[in-house]
């Protein structure tokens, strides 16, 4: 199946509880798959076409705010116009999931592939100091997979997490292993898992209250510190990567997604070559793998960081080598993608010849 | 024989007394408010209802943003014009709870007018509350999409000019006409009389919710004696003779 319908029917299948969207290529297949597998007659799931992508992330910190498991998915455009609720999500602790199949921009720019959203996804996006917790699948069983891990997460830390993939990994057909259904949380169960969530006021509890406001400046700064020291827990224990052929590797490539697929092509062409070329793929792009790259970093002569950017990547991999060895970055842009052999002659100009 | 102040002190005496359901906390709005009257008559619906504990209210963006202090129900605090949204969400994964969404002008006419429109257009099951004195209060007075034509804000000193600035929206006008709304009333709150008539609204907009007929929309026109330089008399005065016959209180729908 495509990559777009694994996020759909694996998000019935791991008890979500509602689904949010606004149509925008190339990721409308994960709004028309659950409208096709009507899940609100099987596991009671709730999908609801928004009147835009502002509203359907409105609808999800509604639905997240009673304890609920609840997603929306888009793309760039729509996905900046998420921002706003994005941060609110964030403030007020709120756990959901959304997916970005990102296409190339600035602007309305095109529905090709690209990982130009980098900086957006993993430095906040929005306004104030927050993160979402970034996951980069580069597989159609990573999208199916990742779903049920992206709630993990983001009920873990009670965070919104994201999917950030893109119009080649939403659109390619691959074989997947779904897995089995679990059924959604009952009501009695959210309050007990949940207790912060607006199911009703008992008589045995205080009001809860959904909210990031905070009009006392002090008290604030403690709420900030506070994300902050749940970031930081996040880079200690959730840092999730892939290396292929590292061990006796003279240079690396840092890739993503799709941009790490097309890269481990490049390994083998390089390794034919007798370049001694290996691949970490940050899984997590925040919390991002800074640690792992730093100690590669004292083996290898050079680091190619490959990105469907213009490079945005490079600067988290730059801190993480903090100047050991040389540090660059290519990627093709605009909804263009890099071959294999691209990124060979690449490496080879920049960081083995340069 | 005389009647002492202890013989009139009696439970039995009692006629009125605060809703359980309205905590201490002092509220922040300026005198002559109608914000703590409709706080107040929304905390006695749902008291009388018997429904706090199925409740869900959400706040907007705007000198009500902190009503979550004032009423023991479960909140949540919306993005500017987002609650019909954020209403809509709760609504949709719990629709065994009684949901309603508490907005001003600027926050359900201006920059939420997209979410209003089709979360009543879909008929979510839910009550809207608009609270709508013309102004924007909370940053300081300037014009909203209610504004009267030639009514002084900071950011109209001289008047709202229709030329420049549009006209008055009349945003409850616009909402009677979609199928999905099942009563649509504007009231107001600066008479005794008119209290009693907008606490019987809301009680029908909660009914209404009970019989799951799709959104209720209540609107109060109310004063901001702060935003409109006035004393709190002279804005009850005003607003009847301006408000009022822009926006003519009554039943839009009600079926």
């Amino acid at each position: 199946m495509k990559g777009n319908e694994a996020i759909a029917e694996a998000a019935i299948r791991c008890g979500v509880d509602g689904y949010f969207g606004y149509p925008i290529t190339p990721q409308s297949e994960i709004m028309e798959t659950l409208m096709l597998l009507r899940p609100w007659e099987t596991t009671g799931m709730v999908v609801l076409q928004a009147e835009s992508e502002i509203a359907s992330i409105n609808m999800v910190y509604g639905g997240a705010g009673c304890g609920k498991k609840v997603m929306t998915t888009s793309s760039s455009p729509g996905v900046s116009l998420m921002q706003e609720g994005l941060t609110y999500l964030a403030g007020a602790e709120l756990p959901c999931v959304v997916v970005n199949v990102v296409r190339g921009g600035p602007g309305l720019g095109t529905i090709q592939p690209a990982q130009s959203d980098y900086f957006q996804s993993t430095k906040g996006g929005g306004h104030g100091d927050y993160n979402l917790i970034v996951l980069a699948p580069s597989s159609v069983q990573e999208m199916a997979d990742f779903v049920e891990l992206a709630f993990d997460l983001a009920f873990k830390y009670r965070n919104p997490a994201m999917i950030l993939t893109d119009g080649m990994i939403g659109q390619m057909m691959e074989k997947v292993e779904m897995k089995p259904f679990k059924p959604r949380w009952t009501n009695e169960e959210i309050e007990q898992l949940s207790p912060w969530s607006t199911t009703g006021k008992s008589a045995a509890r205080e009001r809860n209250i959904i909210t990031s406001v905070e009009l006392d400046p002090l008290a604030f700064e403690t709420f900030n510190k506070k994300l902050q020291a749940k970031y930081r827990k996040m880079e200690q224990e959730e840092v999730r990567f892939e290396t292929f052929e590292c061990d006796d590797a003279e240079y690396l490539l840092v890739a993503y997604g799709s941009s790490a697929r097309i890269c481990q092509k490049s390994v083998q062409l390089l390794r034919a070559k007798g370049i001694k070329a290996g691949l970490l793929r940050p899984i997590t792009l925040f919390p991002f793998p800074t640690k792992q790259i730093a100690e590669l970093a004292g083996q290898v002569k050079g680091i190619l960081s490959v990105e469907l950017s213009a490079g945005q990547m490079v600067e988290d991999v730059r801190l993480a080598v903090n100047g050991k060895v040389k540090v660059e970055h290519y990627g093709r842009m605009g909804g263009m993608v890099h071959s294999p052999e691209e990124v060979v002659e690449a490496l080879e100009k920049k960081i083995i010849g340069g | 024989m005389s009647i002492e102040i202890k013989d009139i002190i009696k439970p039995e005496n009692l006629v009125y007394q605060k809703s359980s359901l309205l905590t201490d906390r002092v509220m922040h709005y300026c005198p002559g408010c109608s914000h703590g009257v409709v706080n107040r008559l929304i905390a006695e619906v749902i008291e009388e209802l018997g429904i706090q504990n199925e409740t869900i209210g959400v706040t907007p963006v705007g000198c009500s943003v902190l009503l979550y202090n004032y009423i023991d129900v479960d909140w949540h605090e919306a993005a500017h014009g987002r609650a019909p949204a954020v209403g809509t969400g709760i609504k949709r994964l719990r629709p065994d709870r009684y949901v309603f969404t508490y907005q001003g002008d600027g926050d359900l006419a201006a920059i939420g007018t997209a979410e209003t429109i089709h979360a009543c257009n879909r008929g979510e099951n839910i009550v809207m509350i608009f609270i709508n004195n013309g102004i924007y209060g909370m940053t300081g007075g300037q014009m909203a999409p209610t504004t009267l034509q030639g009514m002084n804000t900071s950011t109209s000193p001289f008047g709202r000019d229709l030329a420049r600035d549009g006209n008055p929206l009349k945003m409850t006008e616009i909402v009677a006409q979609l199928p999905g709304t099942c009563y649509v009333t504007r009231q107001a709150v600066h008479t005794a009389a008119a209290v009693r008539k907008t606490k019987k609204a809301l009680f029908k907009a909660f009914e209404n919710q009970k019989l799951n007929k799709g959104t209720s929309f209540v609107e109060v026109v109310s004063t901001c004696s702060s935003g409109w330089k006035l004393t709190p008399v002279q804005s009850n005065k005003w607003m009847e003779e301006n408000m009022f016959p822009y926006y003519p209180l009554g039943d839009l729908k009600d079926k």
